[in-house]
């Protein structure tokens, strides 16, 4: 189900070959002005990136790729709740690159002066009601989730998603009592994917990756409710160099198209 | 067994530390400086001022008390189904009895997150039992507190089996076989001679439980959801404490662990000294 | 005995045990459970059974029969599977063929706790949870009986045993002697048909024992249905039982009276346990041919095979070949071993005859023996006994 898709933005990835090598001749170029003439022009060492858990997939591919057109190279991500990594890089986890799904997550790295310049918004998110298969219960609108008798979960206030999504339903005057409010994106998915809950509130990129298991609306509402995933390298980042040519990638055309294939919107 | 023994009673445990050997003493302290540290970062990252206006929130006790009473019946449940199977493992043979043992301390190595998973495709909505449950019964066990109740218990009940089975193989069976030729039936005979003899067992084993019971999260998040005063337990509370208010969840980890620290210490006091 | 103990007789209501039929005037078989009456139409008090208990290599095949108010003692050497035998009446260990049936009554096939079998176990299993009164109180109770009842049936077994003053101990507060008995009331108190004791005193050590062996001996005597022990200990065989029954390698090699077989052993392990020497051999007049080798004369007059018997202490060692004995049984033998055994030195010699021979300190002095040391051992054929075999 998700291999295919996947295989596509490889080999799209491949198509603009050229203008990536460009791309990272230029960044590394750059790396030998900072670090002196005696430093080899090719990039090596072990990139970690920490990211939130909903750009596994699409960070995956680009790491993949990172590395052919970097051999020598290697990306290691770290994927997880935006929350928990934030905490765990000012706690001191050996990171280069914070890729996080909200600005509040990463104000708390920059709060502590944790990276090494502004972090830039890469790509924006945006909430779909994500219902069983089919569509059975006929949901049109986030109005709909208020019939009584429908099993709606949603996101916790406390995480991002849970957070946009109560703006949406602030924005639409509505008051909606789920059975559950889940700890993460990922487990309000599961019990739609289950069919445990009917229906539930997530972000466009979560629909995409459950492939067929669920089926998305889009609501209006969500537009007051857009999340931006801001990155940033951090400041005691081990391979600096490296891990500023992953970010290039990542708000790379090309990188983008691997990001919008896999639901996200461009900033 | 010779006359001395039986009318000496149980021998004197000799008192004090004196006489521990090093290779002993080094690592055991290292040992319990290992499980307190962490505790006492904890307490003393504790924001002790903002604690009253922690703790005097509603959610928090609404929280404690739904923890207290799941874990509570999750033990319940445990010890109605675990000392049973215990028995069962412990007393009888039977083809494949290796394979079960293996399989009810399955939940242990399980992540519980998994086994909610597991718990949800069985007793979901549309799970294997959970389907029938609501065409017939019209039952639905995911969110709700039943739900939590038996994720805690799926997860506590081998700690349960598996100390009252130890226990139950360290009893001599011939007690059972002497209270049948005076007349009792298997079940009497487990009921009146096995069971308080195993009795301390079963209290270790129903503290494990209870414990393990008490912090459960993974399979409790997955199969119970989280909804306040319905299905959220401490541990979940804690956890999206953590997300945005570690001050916070700070202090709920604080208040969960005095009472497991209390519960303990008395049953322990109470049960286990028990002869 | 019955008439004075102070309990009622019969079991109590809704007990499923099928004693309760009155000593006199007993129903026929067909209103008990599982007989049948043409098997049994005359009443047929006491045991009578076949054990047959197969497991893995082991096979157990004993037949038993004893009346009321007999004890027999199974007796033998460990692994001889007494305990089996044990076991199997109790039906804690199924049998695999066989037989048997108390006072008439098949119970093959009824689980122990529908037995009227009481067991005295070997280290008693007195359940360490309970009192004395409640471990003897646990079987009525089991059969019913509320439990004032059960307690003050179990008071009076207490009583009787001398164990008033112990009644409120937990096991483990008793004496070896007073456990022993507290299991012996418990059994009791079920009033079985059948007593059953596993080594009853293989648990005291030598001075309790003494003690506890006549006090048994005493309770033994005046039980009104049968015992069956359960020991290796040939003392407390011949002390307890009214008839043994010699078991080895799972069958009955050997029954009879205590002095039936102290007298005539037929098996080198009886004769072993009854201190004799024991030879197998073809009689012609007075002189027999042991399978062994040897000749021996005796003073019996047999034909065909016979077992020749004779006690350690008839042996006379000499370390020169004796003049002028050419009558006399003689063996020239070697000192395997030597032990002492009460106040005598025991030999065991080797050579022409396999023997043992008894005989004072200061005979072994002067002769000095030593193992490997030669000697010339005698037997007068007035001590030797000879039987057929």
């Amino acid at each position: 189900m998700t291999r295919t898709p996947a295989r596509r933005t490889l080999r799209i990835a491949g198509a603009g070959a050229a203008a990536l090598l460009a791309l990272s001749a230029c960044s590394s170029t750059s790396g030998d002005a900072t670090t002196g003439a005696s430093g080899p022009p090719e990039l090596s060492g072990t990139v970690t990136v920490f990211a939130a858990a909903s750009l596994e997939e699409s960070f995956e591919t680009l790491g993949a790729e990172f590395e052919r057109q970097h051999p020598g190279t290697e990306v290691s991500f770290n994927f997880g709740g935006s929350d928990s990594l934030a905490a765990g890089i000012t706690n001191g986890a050996p990171a280069d690159v914070f890729a996080a799904a909200s600005p509040k997550t990463m104000a708390v790295v920059t709060d502590q002066d944790g990276t090494a310049g502004r972090p830039v918004t890469f790509v924006r998110n945006q909430l779909q009601i994500a219902t069983l298969p089919g569509n059975p219960d006929r949901i049109s609108s986030l109005k709909d989730l208020t019939e009584p008798g429908l099993k709606v979960v949603l996101c916790d206030k406390e995480v991002p998603c849970g957070a946009a999504a109560q703006k949406a339903l602030d924005a639409a005057g509505l008051d909606l009592e789920p059975v559950s409010y889940e700890q993460d994106v990922k487990g309000a998915l599961t019990k739609v994917e289950l069919k445990e809950a009917d229906a539930a509130v997530v972000y466009r990129t979560d629909v995409r990756a459950a492939g067929d298991k669920v089926e998305g609306v889009d609501f209006p509402e969500s537009a007051d409710a857009v999340n931006d995933y801001p990155i940033a390298l951090l400041k005691d980042a081990p391979h600096a160099r490296a891990a500023k040519a992953f970010i290039a990638l990542v708000r790379s055309a090309e990188g983008q198209k691997v990001l919008t294939d896999a639901g996200f919107l461009e900033p | 067994m010779s006359a001395e023994s039986r009318a000496g009673g149980p021998p004197r445990r000799p008192k004090g530390s004196r006489g521990v050997p090093l290779p002993l003493l080094v690592p055991a302290l290292l040992g319990l400086a290992f499980l307190l540290v962490p505790l006492i970062a904890l307490l003393l990252r504790t924001p002790w001022r903002g604690l009253p206006e922690q703790l005097t929130s509603p959610g928090v006790w609404e929280a404690l008390r739904l923890s207290l009473i799941c874990a509570t019946a999750a033990t319940a449940l445990s010890l109605v189904l675990g000392v049973p199977l215990a028995w069962l493992l412990a007393r009888t043979e039977f083809p494949g009895r290796g394979l079960v043992r293996a399989l009810v301390t399955l939940p242990l190595v399980l992540p519980p997150v998994v086994g909610g998973v597991a718990l949800l495709l069985a007793l979901g909505r549309n799970g294997v039992v959970g389907r029938w449950l609501d065409a017939w019964f019209g039952i639905t066990l995911p969110f709700t507190t039943t739900g939590v109740v038996l994720a805690e218990t799926f997860v506590a009940m081998p700690f349960l089996v598996i100390s009252v089975e130890g226990t139950l193989r360290a009893a001599d069976p011939r007690y059972e076989e002497a209270a049948t030729t005076l007349g009792a039936s298997r079940f009497t005979a487990f009921r009146r001679v096995t069971l308080p003899l195993i009795a301390p067992g079963i209290a270790a084993g129903a503290v494990l439980a209870w414990a393990r019971a008490l912090g459960e999260f993974g399979a409790t998040i997955t199969f119970a959801g989280n909804f306040p005063g319905r299905t959220q337990t401490m541990p979940l509370a804690v956890y999206l404490a953590l997300q945005n208010d570690p001050a916070a969840a700070i202090a709920l980890s604080l208040v969960l662990l005095t009472v497991s620290i209390a519960v303990l210490a008395g049953l322990r006091d109470r049960w286990m000294r028990a002869t | 005995m019955t008439e004075n103990d102070g309990f009622p007789h019969g079991s109590p209501p809704g007990s499923a045990r099928p004693d309760s039929a009155p000593p006199n005037g007993a129903p026929p078989g067909n209103a008990r459970p599982n007989g049948t009456p043409s098997e049994a139409p005359a009443r047929s008090d006491g045991v009578d059974t076949r054990l047959i208990v197969e497991r893995g290599t082991f096979r157990l095949d004993v037949a038993l029969r004893a009346a009321p108010g007999e004890v027999v003692a199974l007796l033998g050497p460990n692994g001889a599977g007494k305990t089996t035998a044990l076991r199997a009446l109790a039906g804690l260990t199924p049998l695999t063929g066989g037989h048997l049936r108390l006072d008439g009554v098949a119970l093959d096939r009824t689980p122990p706790e529908s037995r009227p079998v009481g067991v005295v176990f070997q280290d008693y299993l007195l359940f360490p949870h309970l009192t004395a009164l409640d471990n003897v109180a646990f079987g009525p109770r089991c059969q019913g009986a509320t439990k004032a009842k059960a307690r003050a049936q179990a008071a009076g077994w207490l009583d009787r045993m001398g164990l008033t003053a112990h009644a409120s101990a937990k096991p483990r507060r008793l004496s070896g002697g007073q456990a022993q008995r507290v299991a012996l009331a418990r059994a009791l108190a079920t009033r079985p048909r059948l007593l059953l004791l596993d080594e009853p005193l293989a648990a005291l050590d030598a001075r309790t024992r003494l003690e506890v062996r006549a006090q048994l001996r005493h309770h033994l005597a005046g039980f009104e249905a049968v015992a069956v022990l359960v020991t290796h200990d040939p003392l407390d065989a011949m002390v307890l039982a009214d008839r043994l029954v010699v078991v080895e390698h799972g069958e009955v090699v050997q029954e009879g009276t205590p002095a039936e077989i102290a007298r005539r052993p037929r098996t080198d392990y009886v004769a072993q346990l009854v201190g004799l020497n024991l030879y197998k051999g073809r009689a012609e007049g007075h002189t027999v041919r042991l399978d062994a080798g040897p000749v021996i004369t005796t003073t019996e007059d047999l034909a065909g095979p016979v077992f020749v018997a004779f006690p350690p202490g008839a042996v006379t060692l000499y370390r020169e070949r004796p003049a002028g004995s050419s009558a006399r049984n003689l063996w020239r033998c070697s000192v395997t071993g030597l032990e002492t055994h009460g106040d005598q030195i025991r030999a065991a010699l080797t050579g022409e005859l396999s023997l043992t021979a008894d005989l004072t300190a200061v005979a072994a002095a002067e002769l000095d023996l030593h193992p490997g040391a030669e000697v010339w051992a005698a037997v007068k054929a007035a001590q030797t006994h000879a039987y057929p075999a």
